[in-house]
């Protein structure tokens, strides 16, 4: 097996909110073109971890960062760096499909548009390539100016990885995207995933153990705030070092 | 408890009921008064005729409403623009200790009488205009601003309302995109809350349109069509301030059927409104 990138390193990351602490001591290493799942019971930090890589935490008030995480060796914690640009190339697909209230065409074209492009045709021709590429072109390609709020959900969730597709990341988070949707649409968000993962490194929050297991590539249990066990998969699920990770993957955890 | 509920619940449709009809009843009046002129000129001539003389029987009504055409049409101009702007700056920019004393201020605005805004006008605005500008410095331009100044209020707390009314994951989804704050304001929220701020653009026109005071102190008055934004000229509210003291007849008739058309303009921009906020909740 070739030696893999490593495209995201967190070191001793801690977070708060306000007066508590959300992540302790995270260390972590994310491969590049790998699918990394991130399970954990509720209220673990595994959002607030995945807010913390494209530096969306920051958006609420009253809150800190401390630690390091770099993106190909580059802090993105230091001081002077351009915001919008590490989000642009660390894009994140939301737990609730949060199109905006306008046309399929207008949502995905809304990030180039920011990029500053501003030829009709390279726009189109974006649109297009992205909504194929989130396996969703064939059921729109026919109503592209009507409202993206007229889709199903899972339709929807697919023009939000379409509309960060658009954006051409390197990365894509995910946060628990698939738990809105019924298990046909997840089964499709799944399928897209692995088509992705040729381009993209993705990083994945869910709490459907099976889906983590048959998606992806390294897994991480948090509890409490904390990544107590990381490493691949098939390790993690079937022999995992820590006793409660192992009553958690195994559905025993309480 | 039942019964008491009852007599609670009778009393306050009562209650709701009579003032319905006050207001029906003043419409009625109105009209009443209002509509027989209109017939007996025939409504052609009393809208497009461009001639007010009373004392000779003409009543042609087309200067004050192109006088209050031009009057909000520069008031908006103005107003919306700015009162945009704050209401962006107040949700967006403004530390939430500072927004909250600058709400209450903007609400005070509001409450000054319009008179105060009138007499500040011909005091200040009224001189600048003439010395600068040239012309009566009565005029539509120094009414626009001073309306446009009035409708603030009106502007600002509905747009921002509307803004902040909106779900906050417009605002992340758009972040998380790439966007600027600024893009993100004004490529996603400005146009998720577009029917609200239509709707408060509506509100203030109504609010334009139906000022009296103000207008009779800065406008000038003059009864002739404006052809110039630094012309005096009157609007169909002034027009009936002015001269109801004196009016008697066809001529008090008159002033009530130019409230006619007044009431059908403001009717008509206040259902646009409702309509834009019905759909806005939908
Ligand atoms: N905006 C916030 N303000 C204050 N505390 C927060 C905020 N968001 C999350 N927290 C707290 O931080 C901790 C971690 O939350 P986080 O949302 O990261 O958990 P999670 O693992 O994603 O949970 P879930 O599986 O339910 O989504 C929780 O204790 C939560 O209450
Ligand atoms: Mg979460």
């Amino acid at each position: 097996m070739q030696e893999l990138n490593t495209k995201i390193e967190a070191r001793g990351l801690n977070f708060y909110y306000g007066s508590v602490q959300a992540l302790k001591n995270i260390n972590i290493h994310i491969k590049e073109r790998q699918i990394t799942a991130l399970i954990g019971p509720s209220g673990c930090g595994k959002s607030t971890f995945l807010r913390a890589l494209n530096r969306t935490n920051e958006l609420i008030p009253h809150t800190r960062t401390e630690g390091s995480v770099m993106l190909d060796g580059e802090e993105i914690y230091r001081p002077g760096l351009d915001v919008v640009g590490l989000r642009q190339r660390v894009g994140m697909v939301f737990q609730r499909p949060n199109p905006f209230p306008k046309s399929i065409y207008e949502n995905v074209a809304f990030g180039p548009k920011v990029l500053g492009i501003y030829s009709r045709r390279e726009i189109e021709e974006k649109v297009e390539k992205s909504l194929k590429a989130a396996a969703l072109w064939s059921e729109v390609a026919d109503r592209l100016h009507t409202s993206a709020l007229n889709l199903t959900l899972g339709q929807q969730q697919r023009l939000c990885i379409a509309r960060v597709l658009a954006v051409e990341p390197e990365v894509i988070l995910m946060d628990e995207p698939c738990s809105a949707l019924d298990p046909i649409a997840t089964l499709k968000i799944e399928e897209l995933m692995q088509e992705l993962k040729k381009r993209y490194t993705i990083v994945i929050v869910t709490h459907n153990m099976q889906q983590a297991a048959r998606t992806s590539d390294w897994a991480g249990f948090f509890l409490l705030g904390e990544l107590l066990e990381y490493g691949p998969t098939a390790d993690l699920f079937t022999r995992p070092k820590d006793k409660r990770t192992e009553n958690y993957v195994t559905g025993r955890y309480g | 408890m039942e019964a008491k509920d009852k007599i609670i619940e009778r009393i306050l449709l009562l209650i709701a009921f009579s003032s319905i009809s006050i207001l029906g009843l003043i419409a009625l009046f109105i009209f009443g008064e209002g509509l027989p002129l209109i017939w007996k000129v025939g409504p052609r001539a009393f809208i497009l005729g461009e001639r007010w003389v009373p004392s000779q029987g003409s009543f042609g009504i087309l200067p004050m409403i192109v006088g209050s055409f031009w009057v909000t049409f520069g008031a908006i101009l103005l107003g919306v623009p700015l009162g945009l702007a704050c209401a962006i700056f107040l949700s967006e920019w403004t530390p939430p200790l500072i927004a909250m004393v600058l709400r209450p201020t903007i609400q005070l605005l509001a409450a000054i009488p319009s008179v105060i805004y009138g007499f500040w006008g011909l005091i200040i605005l009224v001189p600048l205009v003439r010395n600068y500008l040239g012309g009566p410095g009565l005029s539509i331009l120094s009414g626009s601003v001073i309306l446009g100044f009035m409708i603030l209020p009106t502007i600002i707390s509905i747009s921002e309302d509307s803004l902040r009314a909106l779900p906050p994951y417009y605002k992340s989804g758009a972040l998380a995109l790439g966007a600027t704050h600024w893009q993100a304001i004004w490529r996603v929220m400005v146009p998720a809350a577009r029917s609200g701020i239509v709707a408060s653009i509506i509100l203030g026109m109504g609010r334009a349109i139906g000022e009296t005071m103000a207008m009779i102190m800065i406008l000038g008055n003059a009864v002739k069509m404006p052809t110039s934004f630094l012309d005096s000229a009157r609007t169909l509210t002034t027009n009936i301030g002015i001269e109801m003291g004196y009016a008697s007849g066809d001529h008090r008739q008159a002033l009530f059927a130019t409230g006619v058309i007044l009431f059908l303009i403001i009717m008509i921009l206040n259902s646009s409104a409702i309509a834009l906020s019905r759909r806005r909740r939908s």
